[in-house]
């Protein structure tokens, strides 16, 4: 059953269900922030509608710069401003920050300790019809190896706006992964966001009905997870869902608490599992509490062109996916 | 600080001196180019031009300085020391455990470092970020970043060079420490950057080129970069990599290689006085 303390939208599992692309909350969000923080700056790469910055930019135009498609130089120039006292927020699609700048945010921001906040867009398969070039998978691992680095890949369009607030007065880096894709806004005002802290979604009835599969799952796929623990409630097999949109720092407490009442962990995410969200899970749990994990992601490869949904199918992310993958080790527990 | 030419000469001596007993102790670094910048150092430092305070390192008023070029920590380190930032004990630890005396610069162990380096190519970013906010916070601080010539092959380089035009940011003056050696060879073999004033001259940047061992010319570009309005301003130093120690001097193999004892015992013997390797502007 969905955890009622989350206070999570009425129109959850409606049609009446308002779908809005991430990007627009962060766009929101940082508009906001620079109303209340005048320290705030932000820099793109000549995508600044489709990250949505533009909001920002109209409103605070001394404040804005515009880099062109220099991604590298963009995160030099931030941690500059960030060593003048400036809180930057750097935007690009998540396929060129991080993924062409990798170096540059690790020397100039994360080991000079110069608190920079960097918006990856257009991560992950539903991305679509740009096909491979342009769905990063592998923008999580790339920037949670980093110290000084937090990760944080919302669910939904007002946790991303949260997020930024968040981030604004967090004292580390943070890097942001958002979708293109619009999605269920399945979370409300009153849904707590904290960095550090993941959310149990879904919850069983009791803990007789439990069926141990605890579903760790970020970004995008969450309002899928939950689909499938309402589909599967119905066809009595309770499951546990817990949003982990803050893969780093990770809630330890909160993950080994639901992996102590579980046989058996399912992460899921549009990303490689290697160095992505599962893999921050499991390696965690291997050190403190070992148990069977089933890792759903890109198992090393390329996506391609077609629609979100198409891809999300084709990759093994989707609804059936998830279901079958529960049911089958449900049936072997 | 202001010494006279005679004085800055002096100093440059012994800063080379103190360079080759830090790097032969230290067994590992970067010697030619380090070698050939002292009078760059020296002549921001002691000349007169830098706004700075050893007792107040985060003084918001202070100017800026990017070295893009981290394996030049040795010069830097003996120029700090000379400036009064720390103890010059300090300098035996270079690249030791536990030494705030890193291979490459840590602004977080060392005070009148503003950013940690060592990949090049990148400080002339940072500094474009700090003229930037100075400028958004109307501050009138220079910020001064140095560069090897090597860097400017690096694709980061030019990003940050247009960006700077296109923001106008007369608060920044770069150096470039043109000596024309790299890792791998000279710098026109390895990837030619000629011309490189013109290079910079097309992308809207003041160009100010200097023989890079002349204290009275670089003091004076220096402070002419100041006073450019509307353009960033580099100053292309010609400098001679080793200089001052005969067989380290145009020998691209010095580039990440120290003295051992017998080397430096004769590059101090060279350095010695006025009359060794280094023309006096005064004699």
């Amino acid at each position: 059953m969905l955890n009622s303390k989350i206070k999570l939208s009425p129109k959850i599992f409606t049609k009446e269900i308002e779908k809005v692309s991430p990007r627009d909350g962060f766009g929101e969000g940082l508009a906001l922030a620079g109303e209340m923080d005048k320290k705030v700056v932000a820099l793109c790469a000549d995508v600044t509608e489709s990250v949505r910055m533009n909001l920002f930019k109209n409103r605070f135009p001394e404040r804005f710069f515009q880099m062109g498609i220099a991604e590298q130089n963009m995160v030099g120039v931030a941690s500059g401003l960030a060593a003048t006292g400036k809180i930057p927020v750097v935007g690009s699609y998540a396929i060129f920050s991080p993924g062409r700048n990798w170096e540059q945010i690790r020397t100039t921001i994360c080991y000079n300790e110069q608190k920079v906040i960097l918006i990856g867009s257009h991560a992950g398969l539903n991305v679509g019809p740009d096909g491979a070039s342009h769905q990063a998978l592998e923008d999580i691992g790339l920037m949670r190896v980093l110290p000084n680095m937090s990760v944080i890949a919302p669910a939904d369009s007002l946790e991303a706006r949260k997020a930024i607030i968040a981030s604004i007065k967090y004292p580390n880096s943070i890097y942001i992964r958002l979708p293109r894709e619009k999605s269920p806004v399945f979370t409300t005002e009153q849904t707590p966001f904290e960095i550090g802290k993941s959310q149990v979604l879904w919850l069983p009835e009791n803990e007789e009905k439990f069926s141990g599969i605890t579903i760790f799952v970020c970004g995008y796929l969450v309002y899928s997870a939950l689909e499938v623990a309402k589909e599967l409630e119905e066809e009595g097999v309770s499951i546990t869902v817990i949003n982990n949109s803050s893969i780093k720092p990770l809630d330890t407490e909160l993950t080994l608490k639901w992996a102590r009442k579980s046989k058996t962990i399912i992460t899921l995410e549009e990303h490689q599992v290697a160095t992505g969200m599962g893999s921050a899970i499991a390696e965690f749990l291997s050190e403190n509490y070992p148990l069977p994990i089933k890792l759903m992601g890109l198992k090393d490869q390329f996506g391609e062109s077609g629609q979100a949904e198409e891809l999300i199918n084709k990759y093994g992310l989707g609804k059936k996916k998830i279901k079958q993958t529960i049911k089958t080790i449900v049936n072997n527990l | 600080m202001k010494l006279t030419l005679k004085e800055l000469e002096k100093l440059s001596i012994s800063i080379r001196k103190e360079m080759i007993a830090m790097l032969t102790k230290a067994k590992s670094g970067h010697c030619a180019g380090p070698l050939g910048a002292v009078e760059l150092y020296t002549a921001l430092y002691f000349g007169g031009v830098l706004k700075y305070d050893p007792q107040k390192p985060d003084w918001d008023n202070r100017d800026r300085v990017v070295i893009s070029n981290g394996h030049y920590a040795p010069l830097v380190y003996a120029i700090l020391t000379h400036a009064g930032y720390f103890s010059s004990d300090k300098l035996k630890t270079l690249r030791k455990l536990g030494s705030q005396l890193q291979g490459h610069p840590s602004r977080l162990l060392l005070p009148g470092i503003e950013t940690s380096s060592g990949p090049v190519g990148e400080g002339l970013s940072q500094a474009v970020g700090m003229a930037l906010g100075l400028k958004l916070d109307e501050k009138k601080c220079q910020v001064y970043c140095f560069m090897g010539d090597g860097e400017q092959n690096c694709g980061n380089t030019w990003e940050a060079v247009m960006t700077a035009s296109k923001y106008q940011l007369d608060n920044l003056t770069a150096i470039i420490d043109r000596n024309n050696i790299q890792i791998d060879g000279f710098t026109e073999n390895v990837m030619p950057l000629e011309s490189l004033k013109e290079k910079y001259e097309s992308f809207g940047w003041k160009v100010l080129e200097i023989d890079g061992h002349n204290f009275s010319e670089i003091i004076k570009a220096f402070n002419a970069s100041k006073s450019i309005f509307v353009k960033p301003v580099v100053i292309i130093a010609h400098t001679i990599p080793g200089k001052g120690v005969d067989f380290i001097q145009w020998e691209h193999e010095w580039h990440g290689k120290v003295p051992n004892s017998q080397q430096a015992e004769e590059a101090l013997r060279q350095l010695r006085n006025l009359k060794g390797k280094i023309e006096s502007e005064l004699e």
